[in-house]
């Protein structure tokens, strides 16, 4: 079951004083309206995972490694490598993520990652087929939140590109009925390059990026992934309260031209010229 | 991948008849179950979805009560029957992320500060599923509330509004959902002009989401009458009595 979540207080004066700076078309950190936090990332960071990156934007810190592995492909799909991405909301990143079974939260943010690699199709799966009906590369992308300043969707979409595009697979030959793992490596290729631009609303104001304090003061996120050619491959709206359908729009416009900016920056390291 | 689907037919109409803007035959009704303190059963197509609602009651353990509201509780559950394969009744992960989608769009509905220290059950159960069953158990769920007699600020109404072959569609079934391009879940409260809940899959370009998102509120604001007036003829027997 679904409970409302308890998000932990911030204090009135922390609150009155992020109103009062937005009531000024500012942010308490500093920043204007639409502007990004300051991003790094780390190109493979974990050398025994197949494909890796770590990402900072601002203080949110999110690991991002891709296991290869083999698997029999799922009967609807038999050409079709597997591709799963899972969330983890480690415990030393935050005083609110708990140990124990991977949380609604946790669940969300890896289905959403999914939904924007899948849909903008980064990776072509049926290129990751060895034998049709029977053997195809899995793909398993962890994401490791390390510390936790808010956005974890934009820093998991980020990271988990970088990481796919450093992504080396084992060859295999056929052997009779068997494959056999060859000591020869090929790239993984992308297709896309996808980013999520995340905005939290604060009545009928909105700011992108939000940090931590400004997710629990606001009354909702709306998060959209564009791809490379500036059309959409997924949209969710997190928390209660309601989006206008003005801003909907409004936010279609802004999060073409941001995502521009995002995708530069974001994969300045992988992005061929 | 079905690679030979067609999504439409040969006179333009979509499998099962219907033109790009045509919901799917929808029947509500309130107040079906008799434990719960409000109910409603949604047919859309040839979804069938049951919403129940129990409280405002004691929220307990007592540290999950919050002192300046109630909460809410919300499950979305498939039956193992609903689909063609028989699902594992265990919660799947997409379950648990749309009770989540769920309870936040009806937390924006609930005037939840009238209960502080409360708390309120939701259950979304869908018997048979054929696409769009998070919408229509949105749909059912708000008048299940509304049967409980909770306040709302508004009631609100969901549909799904996708792609399929290029064209912008409403109301998707399953084929539509599974071999479509897109799919644009969105509940829309008509009365304060808000969306509640919104998630996108599949690809569709910024132009035709801005003509999915005006056919979405379209059909939203006729399946908000049908919710109106399925709670009068709920309600219009009692009054006949006193």
């Amino acid at each position: 079951m679904s409970i409302t979540e308890q998000r932990p207080i911030i204090s009135k004066l922390e609150k009155q004083e992020l109103f009062r700076f937005l009531a000024e078309g500012r942010r308490v950190d500093g920043r204007s309206l639409l502007q990004y936090r300051n991003l790094s990332v780390q190109l493979g960071y974990i050398e025994k995972a197949e494909g890796s990156a770590l990402v900072e934007l601002g203080n949110t810190k999110v690991l991002a490694a891709v296991k290869v592995g083999v698997a029999l492909p799922f009967a609807d799909t038999p050409n079709e490598g597997i591709l799963i991405v899972n969330a983890e909301l480690v415990p030393l990143a935050s005083p609110v993520f708990e140990p124990g079974p991977p949380s609604e939260e946790s669940i969300s943010l890896a289905r959403y990652v999914d939904r924007s690699i899948r849909e903008s199709k980064t990776i072509d799966l049926s290129s990751l087929c060895i034998v049709p009906g029977r053997s195809v590369y899995s793909l398993y992308i962890d994401l490791y939140i390390l510390d936790y300043d808010g956005n974890l969707i934009d820093a998991s979409v980020i990271a988990s590109v970088n990481a796919l595009s450093t992504t080396m697979l084992p060859k295999y030959s056929l052997e009779g009925q068997n494959i056999k793992k060859l000591d020869e490596y090929f790239k993984l290729e992308l297709k896309d390059y996808p980013v999520s631009l995340t905005y939290a609303f604060f009545g009928d104001k909105y700011v992108v990026d939000p940090c931590l304090n400004e997710e629990y003061a606001s009354d909702f996120t709306v998060s959209m992934t564009v791809k490379s050619d500036d059309r959409f491959c997924a949209i969710q709206k997190n928390g209660g309260g309601m989006l206008s359908p003005r801003s909907f729009l409004d936010l279609l416009e802004k999060s073409i031209t941001l995502g521009k900016e995002l995708r530069r920056v974001a994969y300045s390291q992988i992005v061929k010229k | 991948m079905g690679e030979k689907i067609s999504l439409f037919k040969e006179d333009g109409r979509r499998t099962d008849g219907r033109a790009l803007d045509e919901l799917r035959p929808i029947k509500i009704k309130v107040g079906v179950l008799s434990n719960a303190q409000g109910s409603a059963y949604i047919e859309q197509g040839k979804n069938k979805i049951l919403a129940a609602v129990y409280g405002p009651k004691e929220a307990l353990p007592k540290h999950i009560s919050l002192p300046d509201r109630c909460i809410l509780r919300c499950r979305y559950h498939m039956a193992p029957f609903s689909t063609p394969e028989r699902k594992n009744p265990a919660p799947s992960r997409r379950e648990i992320e749309l009770s989540m989608i769920l309870r936040n769009a009806l937390e924006s509905l609930v005037m939840t500060s009238l209960f502080p220290r409360t708390v309120i059950d939701i259950f979304i159960e869908v018997l048979q599923a054929d696409g769009g069953t998070r919408c229509a158990g949105l749909t059912a769920a708000v008048l299940a509330l509304a049967d409980a007699g909770i306040p709302l600020k508004g009631l609100a109404a969901a549909c799904a509004v996708g792609k399929a072959e290029g064209k912008v569609i409403v109301d998707l079934n399953d084929l539509e959902d599974k071999y479509g391009e897109a799919d644009m879940p969105i509940a829309y409260n008509p009365t304060l002009d808000g969306i509640t809940l919104l998630q996108m899959d599949g690809i569709m370009s910024k132009e035709e989401i801005e003509q999915a998102l005006s056919l979405a509120i379209t059909a939203t604001q006729k399946i908000h009458k049908m919710q109106v007036d399925a709670l009068k003829e709920r309600f219009s027997f009692s009054r006949r009595e006193v």
